[in-house]
């Protein structure tokens, strides 16, 4: 299976999907550690994939939604946004709203 | 050492902005406030594409991390009007 149809299958394959560096008990970056933060505010369950443990999905997630930053979260197969769009979700409750949806 | 300002510059070379304001001092880290008419009709998913965009390379090469707030010069001119 090549990268991009790895990164399909994790993302419609789990209703929501974070790309991160480190892992939610240990983020290696303030940006994922604030994406986490804010998951855990939703009390909502998630699927996190280190992108530091693999270089290819490190580089493939930067195209598969034309976004070339991580943390990106990803909610029934669609691309919601990183950090900052997730914090503004967030605090106006679409986030919690959008999440509720997949419980 | 990327400035704020240059970052500034290579933004506005490629999209059309009413305001703009990058801050950051440290080369890598940035924070942007982004107003342009390029945004309207626009989720706020592809106004930040746009700014990505404007950015090209230099966003995989120099830019370790930029946050940004971007607005329509409709929705900007609300803001200011609640300051």
């Amino acid at each position: 299976m090549d990268t991009q149809e790895l990164i399909k299958s994790q993302v419609t394959g789990n209703p929501v999907v974070l790309y991160m560096k480190g892992s939610p008990k240990f983020p290696q970056c303030g940006f994922s550690n604030l994406a986490t933060q804010i998951l855990n505010a939703c009390n909502v369950e998630y699927v996190a994939i280190d992108v530091l443990a693999d270089q290819n999905i490190r580089e493939g997630i930067k195209g598969y939604a034309n976004w070339p930053t991580i943390p990106q979260l990803y909610i029934n197969g669609e691309f919601v946004g990183g950090s900052d769009i997730m914090r503004a979700m967030y605090e106006s409750g679409e986030l919690q709203t959008l999440l509720n949806a997949t419980k | 050492m990327l400035s704020a300002q240059q970052l500034e510059a290579y933004i506005t070379q490629n999209l059309a902005c009413d305001y703009i304001k990058v801050l950051g001092d440290d080369g890598t880290h940035f924070e942007a406030v982004v107003v342009s008419p390029e945004f309207v009709g626009k989720n706020m998913v592809k106004q930040h594409q746009l700014v990505y965009a404007a950015l090209g390379e230099r966003m995989k090469a120099e830019i370790h991390a930029l946050s940004m707030k971007t607005f329509t010069p409709e929705a900007w001119l609300k803001l200011k009007g609640n300051d």
